[in-house]
């Protein structure tokens, strides 16, 4: 008991919880199978939050920790061990945050096989949230490899016409980036007698030489996962065909898990090779934001034109984290939740009006607004979080973050800084752009033909408006006031930083 | 003889002698009501099961060294057993349903796991040859078993012929390696070898050692043979050739050049990294073209074998052996396991006249059968290495012992090779879940339980591997 009972095997787990009772209602029940999903991804999100006030967050070490012997015969040293620290407070948040309002957006968006895409739903979930945790490798790695199953099956079963084919190339994708990883987690727990991370860092002392290598070796998983620029070509067409649920939990929190990789693992384990490879990868963050960028705007397919702004602002986050300095790790761990937030709902959005209208051209749209005045000013609202607006969240975090990527030593160049901050010009250009043709303007096709037949488009109803409001309070909460957020992950992003600079000396 | 030479072969006599009264009773019991044959055959085997049980931990060698009884021996027939009983479970209603039933069926199944038991307790090489006739010759009959069917005369057939050749090379390889050392003994091989003036006539031999056992665990090059015999033997048979037969020509590999050739382990080291990583290419390559499940589950039965071969390549380094032999039973034991509940559904979706075979036919069956489908999802997971799965462990076992040795290349193979797998074993689940289709699904009790059963062992040994593990690394302890 004293083993379920830790707050954080409990937040991890408890959705299973909610498979093992969808397995007794009947298919036919649908609105029983998605209240249930409701009710447990809502209950896991509260306990998450029972999980932040335990949370200390003056303290930069890892919290909340549950560690028992797995695995420790036959010269093997596998640990359960979960724990959490102000690097991964918040996407466990963001997490528990987004699954049940993407649940709550597939209530009639969903009517084939209910039963199962909730308990595929409710799994993917287990397994972000243990990616999050996992303090020992090969408990990382089972997780990491574990999401990958649910969603394969949430974009091959419930997605768009190309639907096989994106699942396919994403689950190919991402287990050719984690392989290599396998092999670089191997050589760690031979190496270090652990496959603890914490243990291992503090032990230190990788040859250099080595050192490079399993950078590469991890890098090669996460930074297909972000996606990095030139990674990223799975992305859109996984993001395009799954269902808007699938691309809220892909965008929102599946990317971040890549991000999040470089965070946990590849700076604190292999400093070094960290501070060598930072102007390499800031020169591929600088690509993808601005490619993504111009991608984007020519984009005929407004879901297309979201997945591609994901490759520009995962470009930020990741200049923000090689920036290795507090703005920067601060800022790209902040803009992590952002994105999270903007294009989760962006997503979210976009599946509303596609519900109705089943296409996503932007042209044959035009003149939204004056039909469907709520669905238009969120829209605005959250267009305006995304190509960061100040006062909006996105502003505080690209902000924090070009501020680090201009100082980084690191980096050593403040020209990636000077030109990803075009991105952001770029970014009001392609999204102001989309608006302008979907929801200003004469009245598109699409609307003229609906009030033809006599339906019109519809405003969002409750359901939809509450699925969007909490994601609303957030965008201004952390645009207006983001010193609570940013006081979480202080003192861990010192921490961090204090292991880089031991190594940094080490260096010269 | 004396009676402690007996008690080593314990179970193995059991069994044999088993098989031997079940031939006779088999005569009175009525043709209609042959699965009795099959449950005496279980019961036989259980027994078997239950003395190796209580003989586990003792180490006893016996017939002046021709064979030994040891930790090593005692894991390997406990998984061989196991093996058997699976077999027999699968068979059951399929020789029933698809009109074989005929009570030789069980005895030769038990004739050839008796021929699988010896070979793991071998420690002679005259004892290897005879075990290995002694697994093969009835796994020949019941591979044409479904006779007047050509398919399976041509797997019976060709299985026969290949076979025996390989049999010569096993033979030839054997008299080699007496002439360089004078003795077949493996003891005495590897005292002889340290000494031995003709190195170059060891090493020839041990190749073609490697070359006949190779035959019979289906490692590229010398695979032709599998493909052809899985698909044309009935599907029981099948399985249990694929999980039984490679149990026993890696256990005798694994003793054979642990024990006897450690000396010569620089230069074969190089041969079997070759062979293991030659295996797991074509292995998986060729399965991506295949559209018949049984020849998908050939190339991938052959893919593993290149997996499992990869626990040999550090042999010779005595720091990483123990532990990479070790991985290699414990892979064994995850491939058998998940190998049997594959089998099982393919079982339960084939019908008369070889139909339901493709892979046409599974689309659709998580619709009509879910948790039929989501069994052999289990599977496919495992056997591409994905949690949560036996596949994952087992691969981070074997994983972890070659780069252990300094193989990084071969491990980088390995994953690669993993990752080329993904793709067709997902396009079984693909098929399961996103294709709409009809599949017709036989549903038997001791064919759903043995499906059941397997699915759930693969995902919860996965999560509690540390006595597996245990097990496993004891078994090798001794045989150094």
């Amino acid at each position: 008991m004293d083993f379920l009972l830790q707050p954080l095997t409990l937040v991890t787990f408890f959705p299973l919880l909610g498979v093992v009772v969808l397995l007794f209602i009947k298919e036919e029940q649908k609105n029983a199978l998605r209240w249930t999903a409701l009710v447990t991804s809502t209950l896991t999100f509260a306990v998450s939050l029972w999980v932040l006030t335990k949370f200390d967050a003056a303290n930069p070490t890892l919290q909340l920790v549950a560690r028992y012997d797995w695995i420790t015969v036959a010269g093997w040293n596998i640990q359960y061990y979960l724990g959490v620290d102000g690097l991964s407070i918040l996407l466990l948040l963001l997490t528990a945050f987004l699954t049940p309002l993407s649940i709550l957006s597939t209530w009639t968006a969903v009517q084939e096989r209910v039963r199962d895409f909730m308990m595929f739903f409710l799994l993917l979930e287990v397994g972000m949230s243990g990616v999050f945790l996992a303090q020992d490798l090969f408990l990382f790695y089972i997780f990491w490899e574990f999401t990958l199953v649910p969603m394969y099956f949430l974009i091959g079963i419930w997605g768009g016409p190309r639907r096989i084919y994106a699942a396919i190339k994403f689950f190919l994708y991402t287990m050719a980036g984690s392989i290599l990883m396998l092999l670089a987690i191997l050589w760690l727990g031979i190496y270090g007698g652990t496959f603890s991370v914490p243990d291992l860092v503090a032990r230190g002392n990788i040859p250099a030489g080595v050192q490079m290598w399993l950078f590469i070796a991890f890098a090669a998983a996460f930074a297909i996962k972000v996606p990095m620029w030139p990674l990223h070509s799975w992305l859109p067409d996984a993001h395009v065909e799954a269902p808007t649920a699938g691309s809220v939990i892909l965008a929102g929190v599946l990317l971040k898990m890549g991000t999040y990789g470089f965070l946990r693992f590849n700076i604190p384990l292999f400093p070094q090779a960290a501070l060598e490879a930072a102007p390499w990868i800031a020169l591929l963050a600088t690509i993808g934001i601005i490619y993504g960028a111009a991608v984007s705007y020519a984009q005929p397919d407004v879901k297309k034109l979201v997945a591609f702004s994901s490759v520009s602002h995962l470009g930020f986050v990741m200049l923000g984290l090689f920036a290795l300095n507090p703005e920067g790790v601060s800022g790209a761990i902040l803009q992590m939740i952002n994105h999270g937030l903007s294009t989760g709902a962006l997503f979210l959005l976009v599946g509303m009006i596609y519900e109705q209208t089943h296409t996503r051209e932007i042209s044959v749209y035009g003149g939204l607004w004056k039909v469907t005045p709520v669905f238009g000013a969120i829209m605005l609202i959250i267009s305006l979080s995304s190509m960061g607006l100040p006062g909006l969240n996105g502003f505080v975090g690209e902000f924090t973050i070009l501020l680090g990527a201009f100082g980084s030593q690191a980096i050593g160049n403040s020209i990636y800084a000077v030109v990803s901050a075009l991105g952001v010009i770029m970014a009001a250009i392609y999204i102001l752009f989309m608006f302008q043709r979907m929801f200003l303007g004469p009245q598109g096709k699409v609307v003229e033909d609906a009030k033809q037949h006599g339906r019109g488009i519809r405003d969002l109803n409750w359901r939809e408006i509450a699925t969007m409001v909490p994601i609303l309070i957030f965008v201004f909460w952390i645009g207006l006031y983001p010193k609570p957020f940013f006081d979480l992950m202080g003192p861990a992003v010192e921490n961090l930083l204090g292991t880089l600079q031991t190594a940094a000396i080490a260096m010269r | 003889m004396t009676s402690s030479d007996l008690l080593t072969i314990l179970p193995l006599t059991v069994l044999t002698g088993w098989a031997c009264v079940l031939l006779l009773l088999d005569l009175f019991i009525p043709r209609a009501r042959k699965g009795v044959t099959a449950f005496l055959a279980a019961a036989g085997v259980l027994v078997a099961l239950a003395l190796t049980l209580l003989q586990s931990g003792s180490e006893l060698p016996g017939f002046g060294g021709m064979v030994v009884l040891d930790r090593f021996s005692t894991f390997v027939q406990a998984l061989l057993l196991l093996s058997g009983l699976l077999g027999l479970a699968l068979a059951y209603g399929y020789v029933k349903r698809m009109g074989l039933e005929r009570g030789e069926y069980y005895t030769l199944l038990l004739f050839s796991l008796a021929g699988m038991m010896l070979m793991a307790q071998a420690t002679d090489l005259i004892v290897i040859f005879l075990a290995l006739e002694l697994l093969s010759i009835p796994l020949y009959v019941l591979a044409a078993f479904a006779r007047p069917k050509v398919e399976s005369e041509e797997a019976g057939l060709k299985y026969f012929l290949l076979g025996a050749f390989s049999a010569g090379f096993m033979v030839y390889g054997i008299a080699l390696v007496f002439g360089a050392t004078g003795t077949t003994s493996l003891n005495g091989i590897l005292a002889a070898s340290s000494s031995s003036d003709a190195p170059v006539l060891l090493t020839i031999g041990a190749a073609l050692i490697l070359v006949g056992l190779g035959f019979k665990v289906a490692a590229v090059p010398f695979h032709m043979w599998t493909p052809d015999v899985y698909q044309g033997a009935p599907t029981p048979v099948t399985a249990f050739m694929a999980a039984g037969a490679k149990i026993a020509g890696f256990s005798a590999l694994l003793r054979v050049f642990a024990s006897a050739f450690p000396s010569i382990g620089d230069g074969m080291t190089d041969v079997l990294w070759a062979l293991a990583a030659l295996t797991m290419i074509a292995g998986n390559l060729i399965a991506i073209s295949q559209t018949d499940i049984k020849r998908l589950l050939a190339y991938s039965s052959i893919a593993h074998a290149g997996y499992i071969l990869m626990a040999f390549v550090p042999f010779g380094d005595a720091k990483v052996q123990a532990v990479s032999i070790a991985a290699g039973l414990f892979y064994l034991v995850s491939y058998a396991i998940t190998n049997f509940g594959a089998w099982g559904v393919v079982i339960a979706l084939e019908r008369a006249e070889g139909r339901g075979l493709a892979l046409e036919d599974y689309a659709g069956l998580a619709r009509r059968s879910p948790a039929l489908a989501a069994c052999m999802t289990i599977f496919m997971l495992s056997l591409i290495g994905l949690p949560p799965t036996l596949g994952l462990v087992g691969k981070f076992y074997l994983f972890r012992a070659v780069i252990a040795g300094g193989f990084y290349w071969l491990a980088i193979i390995g994953v690669v090779t993993s990752l080329i797998s993904a793709y067709y074993y997902l396009r079984v689940v693909v098929l399961m879940y996103m294709r709409e289709g009809a599949p017709v699904r036989t549903s038997e009790t001791l064919l759903d339980l043995t499906t059941a059963s397997t699915a759930v062992v693969t995902v919860a040994v996965s999560l509690l591997p540390a006595p597996l593990f245990a097990l496993a690394s004891e078994a090798v302890v001794r045989l150094f």
